[in-house]
């Protein structure tokens, strides 16, 4: 076990790296000059030149690289070309509220998706697993940012439940920082209404972003599900006379899950990746709205940095899904 | 004296072309048979052939063709859906229906120019991946990885912001995150075939690396590249929909889907038919892909289903 997890981790190190080395080439290769972009649409040759050098883009590229490098380990992301702020206070302000938005949208995709998957397998051909695969079905081809828009349209103007978009409304103080997650700062803080109105901000971007996820878990877990339930060891089950409930939700599900589980960790990433337009459409502070206004300027140092932090996120929870693979099906360590 | 004899073709019993592919043409109707038993599979057809339909001849039917290129006629701006206009008009006085009929013609070439980049790409580096196998493989995949590592949307806006944003650089920028997923795919079938009897047989013969490689390996490979590929027509068209909705990809007044809804926003609730029509038939057309490629998944490669 051990084994498996230096290994897997060494991997991942690894394959951070050469993500770093992907984002260097596209940010200094690409054929779009940095030292133009910095230095803006009306700028002279020498104001280029002048930004070149500031930038240290003069020099080599192996240097440029190990600068780069250099500077990330120190936690140094370079400074947005538009506002002049550093990105790595950027990315500390609005990352939290893109991992609570995603953390809790993946809660919603599981609680809904595992249930949901077993129910329409049990209940296989009748007009509940129909419609079940209907709606998940229709996941796959909805476009987020559409859907998004449709039922802001509809939870937050024509019902007028919900509110319309942000983190917060705008008079309300968002308690002191301790984990700057805000829902568990609100509750650490026992500001209980003011949490109460940030569960309700991100109720819309997460059952948006979680849609297409819940489609796809709720596909593989009615797939895996009826492999299962047609296994001897079930059939065998039930002539002992074991209940349903039991077999279903004890002997079929942890079988089941497997592949459901490998489905989630690939979902995240998709999830971390649908960020970018749940929270152009909900005005949501988090880094996929970052990424969105700074590349539409292309102020390219806060895009590379939001790639490299959305990807190790992606790669942590891929290492995370990996050791629980493991650990649920021993077979897999020697791979 | 001799005289010579004429054989007709049926006394040389050559057998026909029917005789000859007897065994292709029973697999195709079974294919067929099991196809059309598929009703969302049907569905996804129905859907997807409607849209080629509509992107094909759509320049010569839509009813106000000066409008896709986004003429200005604001006495007519913002009209509700009407028997003139059955999807409205939009905030310039553009006719909402004719800006969606040439939007499938855009998607349709995103689609097959992200997936057609892709399967360049992909496919000859997953090959040469599982042939090659050793340092080279090791270096394609890790290289690979790299690519899978990062979401694809994230990586795209990346690349998009580094070209700057348009149509062009949005659809390269689609191309270059999307092809590792055939990488992977080719290599793992690739080098599940290398050993198989057939190819020890034919390499046993003398076939060269080149034969082996057209005549038998790519052959059984193309069954998932094209369930892929199906299914990749609808998720490049959605990706490029996703970028034109960021302001990172297609700009108006050219007329794509994501786009139109992006500007259509603006004009939310009162003016809903702007950007509602071009969200339903992105989601139309991704849905029947996705349903085809599900069908055809079902009869070409079953034992590979999620």
């Amino acid at each position: 076990m051990l084994n498996f997890f230096l290994r897997r981790s060494i991997f991942m190190f690894g394959t951070l790296f050469a993500l770093l080395i992907l984002t260097f080439v596209i940010s200094h290769v690409a054929p779009g000059d940095p030292a133009v972009l910095a230095a803006g649409p009306d700028a002279t040759k020498g104001m280029v030149e002048a930004v070149r050098k500031e930038y240290g883009l003069d020099k080599p590229l192996p240097l440029q690289f190990l600068i780069y490098t250099g500077n990330i380990l120190q936690g140094d992301f370079g400074h947005s070309i538009f506002s002049g702020r550093e990105v790595a206070d950027d990315l500390m302000r609005y990352f939290p509220a893109t991992f609570e938005l995603v953390v809790f949208s993946i809660f919603i995709a599981v609680l809904l998706g595992v249930p949901l998957g077993v129910l329409s397998a049990v209940k296989k051909n009748t007009w509940i697993d129909h419609f079940i695969r209907i709606f998940s079905a229709s996941g796959v081809g909805v476009p987020m940012f559409w859907l998004g828009m449709m039922l802001q349209l509809y939870f937050g103007l024509h019902l007028g439940w919900l509110p319309l978009g942000g983190q917060l409304a705008i008079m309300t103080d968002p308690p002191a920082p301790i984990t700057h997650l805000l829902i568990i700062d609100s509750l650490l803080r026992l500001q209980f209404d003011v949490a109460l109105e940030a569960l309700q901000h991100i109720l819309l971007p997460a059952v948006t972003l979680c849609f297409p996820a819940l489609a796809s878990i709720i596909r593989v877990n009615r797939a895996e599900m009826l492999e299962t339930l047609n296994e001897d060891y079930i059939t065998n089950s039930k002539a002992q006379g074991i209940s349903t409930l039991r077999i279903v939700g004890l002997y079929a599900l942890r079988n089941a899950m497997l592949p459901t589980l490998a489905m989630i960790g690939l979902r995240f990433g998709w999830m971390l990746g649908g960020t970018v337009l749940v929270e152009s459409v909900f005005d949501f502070p988090g880094v996929g709205l970052y990424a969105v206004q700074t590349a539409v300027s292309s102020d390219f140092e806060p895009i590379m940095a939001v790639t490299l932090l959305l990807g190790f996120f992606f790669m942590v929870a891929n290492f995370i899904v990996d050791i629980l693979y493991s650990l649920l099906d021993p077979r897999l360590q020697g791979k | 004296m001799t005289t010579k004899k004429h054989i007709s073709l049926e006394e040389l019993q050559v057998p026909s072309w029917i005789e000859r592919n007897q065994s292709t043409i029973r697999q195709m109707k079974l294919y067929i048979h099991t196809f059309r038993r598929n009703s969302s599979a049907m569905l996804g057809l129905g859907i997807v052939i409607v849209f080629l339909i509509t992107a094909a001849i759509g320049p010569w039917v839509v009813p106000y063709p000066e409008d896709a290129q986004g003429t200005i006629h604001l006495e007519i701006k913002l009209l509700p859906p009407s028997a003139a206009h059955w999807f409205g008009t939009d905030e310039v006085g553009d006719d909402v229906l004719t800006r969606v009929i040439i939007g499938a013609r855009v998607s349709l070439q995103i689609g097959l120019i992200v997936t057609g980049i892709a399967i360049l790409i992909g496919v000859p580096l997953g090959l040469i991946a599982g042939l090659v196998g050793g340092r080279t493989d090791e270096v394609i995949m890790r290289f690979t990885d790299v690519f899978l590592s990062v979401p694809g949307l994230i990586l795209a806006i990346a690349i998009v912001g580094a070209l700057g944003p348009g149509i062009q650089n949005a659809m390269l920028a689609l191309s270059l995150v999307w092809w590792p997923g055939y990488v992977r795919l080719v290599q793992a079938k690739t080098l599940s075939l290398k050993n198989s009897i057939y190819v020890d047989a034919a390499r046993s013969m003398g076939a060269s690396n080149m034969r082996i490689v057209f005549v038998h390996i790519l052959p059984n490979c193309s069954s998932p590249i094209v369930v892929k590929a199906s299914m990749d027509m609808g998720l490049a068209i959605l990706g490029a929909a996703s970028l034109g909705f960021l302001g990172l990809g297609a700009q108006p007044p050219f007329p794509e889907w994501g786009a139109m809804i992006s500007y259509g926003r603006n004009y939310l609730p009162d003016w809903w038919w702007y950007s509602f029509f071009p969200g339903l038939c992105i989601f139309l057309t991704v849905l029947g892909f996705n349903l085809m490629g599900d069908g055809l998944r079902d009869i070409l490669d079953p034992r590979s289903r999620e």
